[in-house]
Order: structure tokens, then C-alpha cells, then sequence
């Protein structure tokens, strides 16, 4: 909103989309707690909800419309995620892929339904809290199945690897485990959708600017809404599919944890 | 990591930097989120599948149990059905034996009458036929000497000699013819 009120200011050139455009002010005062991102993300929490409450409540043997699309999400991350890749014990992770998927999915969807127009996940803060969670749960439901001890050593010395070999791999194996997984997690889809609304601002934002100069930009403007509206379509693909991999990640993750060698 | 640093106002945000609130307000929310999905919402369809589940099995249960009654019913007429025929066909084949007797009986018992009035009926011919032949020969013999007697005139009333004349008459015409 902001961007949008710069870049038609006149007398200036077109200021190009930055981080600036993701910081959004409070919209009561100067409470931190009252930014858009933040009321979005409780929005989504609340939609979630009502949603799947509504869509569960019957339960009925011959589901209606609704609860036939509750019941098709939910079967996806039961089945396709959580049962494909964790296996036999399964059914207790399925509330958090559950919870994760349709989390993520519904706040990255944000960023192209109109007039909300903001993926919230593009502010980093709730993608870390999103990967925390998960990194707690890997390892939590690690260090339970096979006891602090043999779980770090697992990790650390990982069995039929020569004892050389020990010296490279031992340092990268707790690298990954406690630093590279929640951080590529979390930087994953915070960037994707981060660069992703920066792109829809460039090729909207650009476009409203050369439809408001001389008759020869005022001709390639179209062009740049059009891009813009193609954009739209790559991004629903995008965000669908970060949300994908998250929830597929972290299933994976907490397979490898559960599994008897790492 | 590099600072994304191009705002045109010479300000220097990071937006690998979060912001606190946004930390605390997504923790609770997903929290939020998570209790109330796996309290009201993931119970609720783990039931729907499992009902659907047994509503599929107890129907293929019931059908095949339905199946499996069909079958012992229609081997049970089939069952009845054979000895019902073999019930059948043993009485034709003793309905045929006893006519069969029954016929011969009767058979047996027609010639056995037809002999008897055959034999009665010779029987009682011989004997009138014997009874004629005996009065026609007294008859005919009585006759006879009377007409004798007349003719030659001369008695025979002795008793042999009679019938000594008598004989030889019937011989000589029974010779004659």
C-alpha cells in the first residue's frame, strides 16, 4: 500500500520495489503487535479453524460437499506425506503436518488473494518460528525413541562410515542436524515468497508507473500487466508448493530421527 | 549476509532480521492452530475414515455371508430335488414290476379258469355223449327186438340170448355204414 502511494507521487521517477515495501507500520499507533502480517496470520488461524471444524463436525460415513473437501486435505497430508515417508507410526505426527500444511499454505495463499495481497510468510519471523517448531519435534521425538545418548552419537558418528572419514563427516553431520535443516527450512520459504511478492510489486507497480508516462510507455504498460497477471498464476504454484515442501521436510525429517541409523 | 540495502531513503532494513512480535504472535498462533486442529478437527475425520472403513468391510461381510446362505439354500433344494427324483423313479420302476406280476397273475389265473371250464365242458360232453350212446343203445336194442320179435315172430325173452342178437345187430350196422 505504501509502495503503491509512492510510486504515484509525481515529480519523482519510479522508485523500484525494496524491503521497504515489506515494512508495514502499525496500523494502531505505534503497538508492534497491530501490523498487517500479524493480523493475517490470526486471520488465518481463525479461517483454519472454522473451516475444518465446519468441514469435520459430521463426520458422516457419505460426506457432503464440504466436509468432501476438508476430508481431501486432510487425507493428502495423511496419506501422501505423513504416512508415505514416516510409515508404521505415523497416525501421532499427522496433527502437526496437518496444522503445518494448511498454516503455511493458507498464509502463503494471502500473497495473491485480492485486497490482502501480502504472503505473510515473506516476513522472516514466522518462518523461524515455523522451522523451531519443527526442529524441536525432530529431535524431540529422536532423543525419545532412542535415549539422549545413542541419538547424539548416531548423529555425530555415523555407523559403517571408516573411523577416518570420522574427521569430515562429524563436524557436517552436526552442522546439518542443528544449524542447515531449520535454517534452509525457514529461509526457504520466507525467500520464495519473500522474492516472490517483490516480483508481482516490480511488474504491477512498474506497470501503473509507465501507464502514467509519455503515450510510447503508456503502450508497454499492458505488457507489464500482463506479466504481472501470468506472475499471479506461477506464484499460486509457488505457494502451494513451499508449503508442500515444508510439511514434506519435516515428515522426512522426523522419519530419519524415528528411523534405527541415520 | 549481505544487507539488503537499496531503500531509497538510505535506510538499512534486514529482512532476515525478525521482528519480536512477530515471533511471539506466530508461536501462539500455530499453537493455537495446532490444539485446535488436533482436538476438534483430526479425531473427527481419523473417525469418519475409520466408520467408512467398516461400513465397507461389514458390507462385503454381509454380502458374502448373504452369498455363502444363497449357496447352502440352492444346494439344499438341489439335494432335495435328486431324491425327490430318485423317490420318483424308484416308485415308476416298483409300479412297473408289481403291474407287470399283477398282469402275469391275472394272466395265470385266465388260462387256469379257461382250462377248468374247458375240462368241465368235455367233462359233461363225454359224460352226455355216454349217456346218449347208452339209452339210444337200450332204446335202440328194445326197439330192435320188438321189431324182431314182431318180424320173425318168435320170442326171445331170454335175457342173454337178447342181447347177444342185440350186439351182433349193432355190430353188423355199425359194419354197414
Amino acid at each position: 500500500m505504501l509502495a503503491l502511494v509512492r510510486s504515484s507521487a509525481e515529480g519523482e521517477g519510479f522508485v523500484p520495489p525494496s524491503t521497504k515495501d515489506f515494512e508495514l507500520p502499525p496500523i494502531f499507533g505505534d503497538n508492534p503487535f497491530t501490523t498487517k502480517p500479524i493480523f493475517l496470520v490470526i486471520f488465518s488461524v481463525i479461517l483454519i479453524s472454522v473451516f475444518f471444524i465446519a468441514a469435520s463436525r459430521k463426520a458422516a460415513i457419505v460426506p457432503s460437499k464440504l466436509q468432501f473437501a476438508g476430508e481431501s486435505v486432510y487425507a493428502f497430508v495423511r496419506n501422501d506425506l505423513a504416512k508415505d515417508v514416516i510409515g508404521h507410526e505415523f497416525l501421532r505426527f499427522v496433527p502437526y503436518l496437518f496444522t503445518l500444511f494448511t498454516f503455511i499454505l493458507v498464509n502463503n495463499l494471502f500473497g495473491i488473494i485480492p485486497i490482502i495481497q501480502f504472503p505473510t510468510m515473506s516476513h522472516v519471523g514466522f518462518a523461524y518460528v515455523l522451522a523451531m517448531f519443527t526442529f524441536f519435534v525432530f529431535h524431540y521425538v529422536g532423543v525419545r525413541k532412542h535415549g539422549l545418548y545413542k541419538y547424539i552419537k548416531e548423529i555425530m558418528f555415523m555407523p559403517g562410515v571408516p573411523k577416518a572419514a570420522y574427521i569430515l563427516i562429524t563436524p557436517l553431520e552436526i552442522l546439518t542436524f542443528f544449524l542447515v535443516r531449520p535454517l534452509t527450512l525457514s529461509l526457504r520459504l520466507f525467500a520464495n515468497m519473500f522474492a516472490g511478492h517483490l516480483l508481482l510489486l516490480v511488474f504491477i507497480l512498474g506497470g501503473e508507473h509507465l501507464a502514467q508516462g509519455a503515450l510510447g510507455l503508456k503502450l508497454v504498460s499492458p505488457f507489464a500487466f500482463g506479466i504481472g497477471i501470468v506472475l499471479t498464476f506461477f506464484e499460486f504454484m509457488v505457494q502451494c508448493l513451499q508449503a508442500y515442501i515444508f510439511t514434506l521436510l519435516t515428515a522426512l525429517y522426523i522419519a530419519g530421527a524415528l528411523a534405527d541409523e541415520h | 549476509m549481505t544487507r539488503f540495502d537499496f531503500a531509497a531513503e538510505g535506510e538499512k532494513l534486514n529482512p532476515l532480521i525478525p521482528h519480536t512480535s512477530e515471533i511471539i504472535v506466530g508461536a501462539v498462533a500455530f499453537s493455537l492452530l495446532f490444539l485446535v486442529l488436533r482436538s476438534k478437527v483430526v479425531p473427527m475425520f481419523e473417525k469418519a475414515f475409520t466408520a467408512r472403513t467398516e461400513a465397507i468391510q461389514g458390507g462385503m461381510e454381509r454380502a458374502e455371508k448373504a452369498q455363502l446362505e444363497a449357496q447352502q439354500a440352492l444346494s439344499q433344494y438341489n439335494d432335495q430335488l435328486s431324491k425327490a427324483r430318485e423317490e420318483a423313479q424308484t416308485l415308476r420302476e416298483e409300479a412297473r414290476v408289481q403291474g407287470v406280476s399283477i398282469v402275469e397273475e391275472l394272466r395265470a389265473k385266465a388260462q387256469e379258469e379257461a382250462a377248468r371250464i374247458t375240462a368241465a365242458a368235455h367233462a359233461s360232453i363225454e359224460a352226455e355223449r355216454q349217456q346218449a350212446v347208452t339209452s339210444l343203445r337200450n332204446e335202440v336194442g328194445a326197439l330192435a327186438v320188438e321189431l324182431a320179435s314182431k318180424i320173425v315172430g318168435e320170442a326171445l325173452d331170454d335175457q342173454a340170448r337178447q342181447s347177444r342178437i342185440v350186439d351182433r345187430f349193432l355190430d353188423d350196422l355199425e359194419k354197414s355204414k
